[in-house]
C-alpha cells in the first residue's frame, strides 16, 4: 500500500500557517516519511496530480477563481482540513466585509477594473464541506502534528471545542480579567493554543476565533467594567476572526446601539 | 479538633519555616500558598520564606486582588485560583503507564478544602472501582490544615457545614494569631505522623488565653462570611427547579467558559484521549480535566445532549448541590467561593440558589 | 474451579483504566454498518463473567475507547469469551468493525447494571427492540429461553429501518419458529417482497395482548422509541418498576470517574445502563438534561 498523500493549498493568506508545518523541524522527516507530499507551494515546486488523501487548506476564498479552485480540490480530496484564521473565518482580510469594497479598490488601485473580487471574503466552509478546522493565526504546531498523527492512524483528531480558560486554569495561569489586569477574549475563544498570551500576562486577542459555545454578549459587560468603551470592544472583536458570525453579530449590535443613540 | 486537643502547642513564625524544613528533610515536596502574577497560587515552596507573609486578598464576584495586610498574617486569604485538586487529581495524566508518586506535604489547607479532599476521596477513591492513581497520591500526602479566622467576601463555608473550623482529615492543624504576644500559630495534631513532626518542632504549650482567643476567632469567622447559601433544602430545590425559566436567565450572563468547573475543588470530570506519534506507534492514553460546560461533554451519536448554555449551567449547579447527594452521598459544594471569584462574569452560585428559592416561594 | 480461576484473574484495581488484551476469533458482518466480534482473553487476562445488559469498554489501540453492548449468550462464556455487536458511527467503532480474526483489541468491564430477570420469574416477558437496541437484549432473550419453563408468555417485538438494517435475522427466524415465543418484526422502509409488519414498533406494541400485572417489559433502542413505548405500556397498566429500559449517555470511563454519563441523579455507567422506568421517566421528559 502506498503512503497516504498530502497536499497543502494556499488561498488568500500570508503563508504563515504553511510555515507552521515547515517549523516542525524535529518532525519534518517523520512527516515526509509518513506521507507523500503532492503539493506544498512553500516547500516544493513539485506539483503532482490528485487525488489527495488529506488536503490542508490555508487562506480565505476572496476571488471567483478561488471559489472555483476550492471546489476542484474538494472533489479530489479525502479529508479536507481548513487551517488558520483565514481559512476558518475569513481572516484579517474579511475586515473588508464591514466596509465598501468599491471604495477601497478605487482609492488603492489605479485600474480597479482589473480586479476580480468576491463581494464577501469567506472561509473555506462557506464554499465546500470541511472535515476539520485548525484554528489560529497562525495555527498551533502541536495541534497540527496531533491532527496529522490522528489522521494517519484513523483517529478522530483531539481538537477541544471549549474556551481558552480551560487551558489557563489547567496550566495554572491566573485570570487577567478577574485580576483586572488586561482585557482578554479567552472566555469566548476556542482553546488549542495552550493559552500562550495569558501566560505572558497578555490578554487573549482571539486568534483562534470564537469557541463553539462562545457568548460574546456575556463578555461585553465584563470588558466594559474594565474600562473599555464600546468602540474599543468592537475593535477587539474585529481582528483576525472579524467575520466569524458570533463576533460579527456582537460587534454589529454594539455599533448599532451607537448609531441609534 | 484543635480545641478538644488536651494541650495545643504553639510555634512562632520561625517555627513555620522549621516545619517546612522538617517536612522537606523527611522527603516531602512541600506545597503551599505563594504569590505569583497577582494571586496567591499553590506551588512548591523552596522554604517557609515563600509563604505570603502579610499578603491578603480582596475578593468579590468576578474579582480578585492582592492587598498588603496591616499584619504579617500568612494564611488569612481565601479563594485562590487553584485548589489542592491540582495535585491529587492533576489536569493531565497518562493512564496507561505507571507514574512515580511524589510525597507531598500540603501547608495551609483551609477547612473548606479539607472537606473538598474528603469529597474527592468519596468520588475517586470509592468502591467498586477506586482510582488507584488518586489513592496512591492521596495516601502520601501530609496535611497541615489552618483554621479559618478570616473568611473572604466570597466565602460561605459556614452555610455548607464545611468550616470555618478544621474537624478532621489533617496531620497538623494551625490557628494563626497576631497581636499581643507576637505572630504565632496554635498547633494541634490529627495523626501519629503529625505528632512525630510536632515532637521535632520548637514549641511551647499554649496558654488558656491563647486557646480562648483562637476559639473566639474561629467562632467569629463563622459569623463573618461574605456570603451564605439560602437556608433551605438545596437538594430538593434544585431537583424541583429543572424546568425553571431561571436557567435561561443565567445563560444570558454565562460565558460557558468552564472557569467555575476548573477552579472548583471538587469538580472531578475528565475525558480521555489516545495519542500516537507520526509513525503510528507508541500509543498513549491521556486523561485530562473536562467540564460539563464543554459542548462535547454530553456528546452521543447524533449530537450533544446539552446544547444550550442554560442546560449546562443547570447541570453544573444541580450536580454540585443536588444530584451529588444521589451519586456520592454528600453535597459537592464546600463553600470555598472560588467559582464566584473566578467567574469572569461574576455569576454567584449563592445568589442563583437564592433566586431559585425566591422564585419557588413566590410562585 | 474454572470459575475460581476467573475470579482470581480479575485485574487489580490499579488497572481499572487499563484494558485487558483480547483476541478477535470471529468477525461477523451483521449489516452494512454493524459487526459482531467474538473475543477471547489472552492468558490470565479474562475479565469477570458478564450479565445480560452489561457493557464493556472496547479499545482500538491508538484510536480510542467506546462503550459497547455485550450481545453474546450469558450461558456460554466458556474460555472467557465475549460476543459484542458494534455499529460503525465514529473512528473507534470503525476501527473495531475492521478488526479481523486474529487481531487484538482492549477490553475493560463488564460494567453497569443489566436487565433484572429474577423479578420477572413466573410472569410474562415483553421485549421491545429498536435497531441496534436488539444487541444488548439478545443475552436477556437467550437467558430467558434457556430457562423457558420459568416464564409465561415471551414476546419479542423488533423494529428496524429496513431489512438490510435488521440485526440477527437468522436468530429472529429461529426464535419465531419456536412455539413458545412470539416474534414480530416491523420495518420502517420495507423492501419489495417483505410480507411482515411495516411502520413504527408502536403499532405491533399496541396490538400485543398483555396481562399488565404479570408482564415485565425490556426496552432498548432510540430514546424516543423507549419513551413512547414505556409510556404506552405504563398507560396500559404495566407497573413502571417492571418496565426496564437501557439508556445511552456519553460513557467515557465506565467506572464512575469521568462524570460524562449523568442523567440527573444517575451516573448511567453505574446505576444504568438498564434503569427502571419509575427512576427515569420524569428525567427523560426534561429537555437537555
Amino acid at each position: 500500500m502506498g503512503k497516504p498523500t498530502l497536499a497543502v493549498w494556499k488561498f488568500t493568506s500570508c503563508d504563515g500557517c504553511q510555515l507552521t508545518l515547515l517549523d516542525c523541524e524535529d518532525e519534518l522527516l517523520a512527516i515526509a516519511d509518513a506521507v507523500q507530499i503532492k503539493h506544498f507551494p512553500e516547500a516544493t515546486r513539485k506539483d503532482l496530480p490528485g487525488p489527495f488523501d488529506v488536503s490542508l487548506v490555508e487562506g480565505s476564498i476572496s476571488t471567483p477563481a478561488e471559489a472555483e479552485r476550492i471546489k476542484r480540490i474538494r472533489e479530489e480530496t479525502g479529508t479536507l482540513v481548513a487551517i488558520g484564521a483565514c481559512a476558518t473565518s475569513g481572516g484579517i482580510q474579511a475586515l473588508r466585509n464591514f466596509a465598501d469594497l468599491d471604495e477601497f479598490q478605487r482609492i488603492i488601485y489605479p485600474h480597479p477594473e482589473f480586479l476580480h473580487s468576491l463581494e464577501q471574503v469567506a472561509p473555506i466552509a462557506a464554499h465546500v464541506d470541511v472535515d476539520y478546522e485548525l484554528r489560529g493565526c497562525p495555527i498551533d504546531k502541536r495541534q497540527l502534528l496531533g491532527l496529522l498523527s490522528a489522521l494517519l492512524k484513523g483517529r478522530r483528531p483531539d481538537l477541544p471545542k471549549g474556551a481558552v480558560c480551560n487551558e489557563c486554569k489547567q496550566r495554572g495561569v491566573n485570570c487577567l480579567l478577574v485580576e483586572g489586569k488586561e482585557p482578554c477574549l479567552g472566555p469566548i475563544t476556542q482553546a488549542g493554543c495552550g493559552a500562550i498570551c495569558p501566560s505572558y500576562n497578555r490578554g487573549c486577542y482571539g486568534c483562534f476565533g470564537p469557541s463553539d459555545s462562545a457568548q460574546p454578549e456575556a463578555l461585553i459587560p465584563v470588558l466594559s467594567r474594565l474600562g473599555l468603551a464600546d468602540p474599543d470592544i468592537v475593535r477587539m472583536l474585529r481582528t483576525y476572526n472579524a467575520a466569524a458570525p458570533k463576533l460579527a453579530a456582537a460587534g454589529d449590535r454594539l455599533e448599532g446601539a451607537h448609531d441609534d443613540a | 479538633m484543635l480545641f478538644d486537643h488536651p494541650l495545643p502547642e504553639v510555634i512562632d513564625r520561625a517555627g513555620l519555616d522549621q516545619l517546612v524544613k522538617l517536612l522537606q528533610a523527611d522527603g516531602y515536596t512541600v506545597v503551599g500558598p505563594t504569590e505569583r502574577d497577582g494571586a496567591l497560587v499553590l506551588d512548591e515552596l523552596a522554604g517557609g520564606a515563600d509563604l505570603p507573609d502579610g499578603i491578603g486578598v480582596e475578593t468579590g464576584a468576578g474579582h480578585y486582588r492582592l492587598r498588603e495586610r496591616a499584619d504579617g498574617a500568612v494564611f488569612n486569604h481565601s479563594a485562590g485560583p487553584q485548589s489542592w485538586k491540582q495535585f491529587v487529581h492533576p489536569p493531565r495524566q497518562r493512564v496507561d503507564a505507571p507514574e512515580p508518586v511524589r510525597r507531598l506535604a500540603f501547608i495551609g489547607v483551609r477547612p473548606c478544602d479539607l472537606a473538598a479532599l474528603a469529597i474527592l476521596d468519596g468520588v475517586l477513591g470509592a468502591a467498586p472501582y477506586p482510582d488507584d492513581r488518586y489513592l496512591a497520591r492521596r495516601d502520601q500526602i501530609f496535611v497541615v490544615a489552618v483554621n479559618c479566622v478570616e473568611p473572604g467576601n466570597t466565602c460561605f463555608c459556614a452555610s455548607t457545614g464545611t468550616g470555618p473550623a478544621a474537624e478532621w482529615g489533617y496531620d497538623l492543624v494551625l490557628t494563626e494569631q497576631e497581636g499581643e504576644g507576637g505572630h504565632r500559630f496554635l498547633l494541634g495534631t490529627g495523626s501519629v505522623a503529625g505528632e512525630e513532626i510536632l515532637d521535632r518542632l520548637t514549641h511551647r504549650t499554649a496558654t488558656g488565653g491563647e486557646i480562648r482567643e483562637a476559639r473566639r476567632a474561629v467562632d467569629d469567622a463563622a459569623g463573618s462570611m461574605g456570603r451564605s447559601m439560602p437556608e433551605t433544602d438545596l437538594r430538593g430545590l434544585l431537583n424541583r427547579a429543572r424546568g425553571s425559566e431561571h436557567w435561561e436567565q443565567v445563560a444570558n450572563r454565562c460565558l460557558a467558559c468552564a472557569n467555575c468547573t476548573m477552579v472548583c475543588p471538587t469538580c472531578f470530570c475528565t475525558t480521555v484521549e489516545d495519542a500516537t506519534d507520526l509513525e503510528g506507534d507508541n500509543a498513549e492514553r491521556w486523561q485530562r480535566w473536562d467540564s460539563c460546560f464543554d459542548p462535547d461533554f454530553s456528546y452521543i451519536h447524533g449530537g450533544a445532549v446539552r446544547k444550550s448554555v442554560g442546560s449546562r449551567y443547570r447541570q453544573w449547579m444541580s450536580h454540585k448541590l443536588s444530584t451529588w447527594h444521589d451519586q456520592f452521598g454528600t453535597s459537592g459544594c464546600v463553600g470555598c467561593g472560588r467559582c464566584i471569584a473566578w467567574c469572569p462574569a461574576g455569576i454567584d452560585i449563592t445568589a442563583e440558589a437564592a433566586a431559585l428559592a425566591e422564585k419557588e416561594r413566590t410562585r | 474451579m474454572i470459575q475460581a480461576m476467573r475470579e482470581t484473574a480479575r485485574p487489580a484495581r490499579a488497572e481499572a483504566m487499563v484494558p485487558a488484551a483480547y483476541t478477535v476469533v470471529d468477525h461477523r458482518r451483521e449489516t452494512h454498518d454493524t459487526v459482531t466480534l467474538t473475543l477471547l482473553p489472552g492468558r490470565g487476562t479474562a475479565l469477570p463473567r458478564f450479565r445480560p445488559g452489561q457493557f464493556t469498554m472496547l479499545s482500538a489501540e491508538g484510536i480510542g475507547e467506546i462503550p459497547v453492548s455485550i450481545s453474546g449468550d450469558p450461558d456460554d462464556q466458556h474460555d472467557g469469551r465475549l460476543v459484542q455487536t458494534i455499529r460503525e458511527v465514529g473512528a473507534v467503532s470503525a476501527a473495531l468493525c475492521r478488526s479481523e480474526a486474529g487481531s487484538e483489541i482492549g477490553v475493560r468491564g463488564p460494567y453497569g447494571h443489566g436487565w433484572r430477570l429474577a423479578s420477572a420469574l413466573d410472569g410474562d416477558l415483553l421485549v421491545v427492540a429498536g435497531g441496534i437496541g436488539l444487541a444488548p437484549l439478545r443475552p436477556l432473550i437467550r437467558s430467558a429461553l434457556g430457562r423457558r419453563e420459568h416464564f409465561g408468555d415471551v414476546t419479542l417485538l423488533a423494529g428496524a429501518r429496513s431489512y438490510a438494517d435488521l440485526l440477527y435475522p437468522l436468530q429472529l427466524d429461529a426464535w419465531a419458529r419456536r412455539r413458545d415465543t412470539a416474534v414480530t418484526v416491523t420495518l420502517d422502509r420495507p423492501d419489495p417482497g417483505w410480507t411482515g409488519r411495516v411502520g413504527l414498533i408502536t403499532g405491533p406494541l399496541a396490538e400485543t395482548a398483555i396481562v399488565p400485572e404479570r408482564t415485565t417489559a425490556y426496552l432498548c433502542g432510540p430514546e424516543i422509541m423507549i419513551k413512547v413505548c414505556a409510556d404506552a405500556l405504563a398507560a396500559r397498566g404495566v407497573p413502571p418498576e417492571r418496565i426496564q429500559v437501557s439508556l445511552e449517555r456519553n460513557m467515557k470511563c465506565g467506572v464512575g470517574w469521568c462524570g460524562h454519563c449523568q442523567l440527573g441523579p444517575h451516573l448511567l455507567c453505574r446505576s444504568g445502563p438498564v434503569c427502571r422506568w419509575d427512576a427515569v421517566a420524569d428525567l427523560l421528559d426534561i429537555e437537555e438534561l
